[in-house]
């Protein structure tokens, strides 16, 4: 919301539409689920501990599918994990993201080919936002991630689309 | 100036909070039903239990014991917010310096208050609601025409244990046959390091 702030800076007053303040209000506070499945979740700890702190974009993870806006599937979704994702993601009240992050959670990873109890991919169970490359991605690619999710949502409009949908 | 009919008085600066808070809550929880994304299901509206489908009732009894420890427990622990002020307010050295009583009175003050306490924890005590009851395991019994002497006749036996040790090498005689010498084709040479 770079036209928010140059506002808020040279008049002290805003004037907003209130999807934009809506969006900038979800994007500063983006809340993932506190959910990590396999390896990657160790690099996603990375990025919300103390060196790369993703507090400072808001990011705070939740321990409650109910609070949460965004949820990060950080490692290999086995067969018999798909369906506790599928209903944690169907817990999350909308709007809601998914992140998928490393190659396992992308495509399946290393266990594309031969792995007999993986799924081929978290877009398979669940729509997936953002995609993170890597096996694991490193925390700034985390970062990155919510860097593109906050893009999204400030595309997004909640409000025009519940009341003034445009009907073609 | 302060109660003249046209101000407010300090109560109606309460009333006023009183108002713009339950106003705010309000407009609040208007405005987030007004914005919000309202999409329910089955699966959304399912309590959450970490994912897991929930079985059963969340009504499951509770060993009422518990309460009661909590409760003792929750009585002590206020008894020690109370003794930590004591500590820091009743002790300070000019008190005691301005009246060397004070000291005294303070330090009897608080035994009375500890040993009422004290009293009622060894009423607990002795009533037995700090113990907990053990399940008592019913060791089952079977009848039968055997005796027991017949049991203890067969622990009590000298079973014979066969010795696993061989008693006795057999030394086996090693014939040396003469086997034609083949060629290895390449050998591989390493050079000395000192040569």
């Amino acid at each position: 919301m770079t036209n928010l702030e140059q506002q808020l800076k040279s008049d002290g007053v805003v004037v907003a539409k209130i999807d934009d303040l809506l969006n900038w209000a979800r994007l500063s506070s983006m809340w993932p689920m506190s959910f990590g499945i396999a390896c990657c979740a160790i690099e996603m700890m990375g990025a919300m501990a103390s060196t790369y702190d993703l507090d400072r974009f808001g990011v705070f993870p939740r321990p409650s599918p109910r609070q949460s806006d965004v949820m990060i599937i950080a490692g290999t979704v086995t067969f018999k994990m798909a369906d506790r994702i599928k209903r944690l993601y169907e817990q999350m009240p909308e709007p809601r993201y998914v992140i998928s992050m490393g190659s396992c959670s992308n495509c399946g990873g290393p266990y594309w080919q031969h792995g007999y109890h993986v799924v081929k991919g978290v877009d398979k169970i669940i729509p997936v936002d953002i995609y993170v490359q890597g096996c694991p991605p490193r925390p700034e690619a985390l970062i990155g991630a919510f860097l593109e999710l906050q893009k999204k949502i400030e595309s997004e409009q909640i409000f025009q689309d519940k009341y003034f949908e445009e009907t073609v | 100036m302060d109660d003249h009919p046209t101000q407010l008085s300090a109560y109606g600066s309460i009333l006023l909070i009183g108002v713009v808070g339950i106003l705010l809550v309000c407009v609040t929880m208007f405005m987030a039903k007004l914005l919000a994304p309202n999409k329910p299901n089955p699966i959304k509206l399912s309590t959450y239990e970490c994912g897991e489908e929930t079985t059963g009732s969340s009504w499951v009894q509770f060993n009422p014991r518990f309460y009661v420890i909590a409760l003792v427990f929750l009585l002590f622990d206020v008894e020690l917010i109370f003794v930590f002020p004591w500590a820091t307010v009743f002790g300070q050295s000019e008190l005691i310096a301005a009246d060397a009583r004070w000291g005294w009175f303070t330090m009897i003050e608080m035994a009375i208050f500890l040993g009422i306490l004290i009293l009622g924890l060894v009423y607990v005590w002795v009533r037995g609601d700090l113990n907990w009851v053990k399940p008592k395991h019913k060791i089952p019994t079977v009848d039968t025409g055997i005796p027991l002497s017949a049991y203890e006749a067969l622990n009590s036996r000298q079973y014979l244990v066969k010795d696993y040790k061989a008693t006795e090498v057999v030394e086996e005689v090693k014939e040396e046959t003469v086997q034609p010498k083949t060629s290895v084709g390449f050998k591989p040479r390493f050079k000395k390091p000192n040569a």
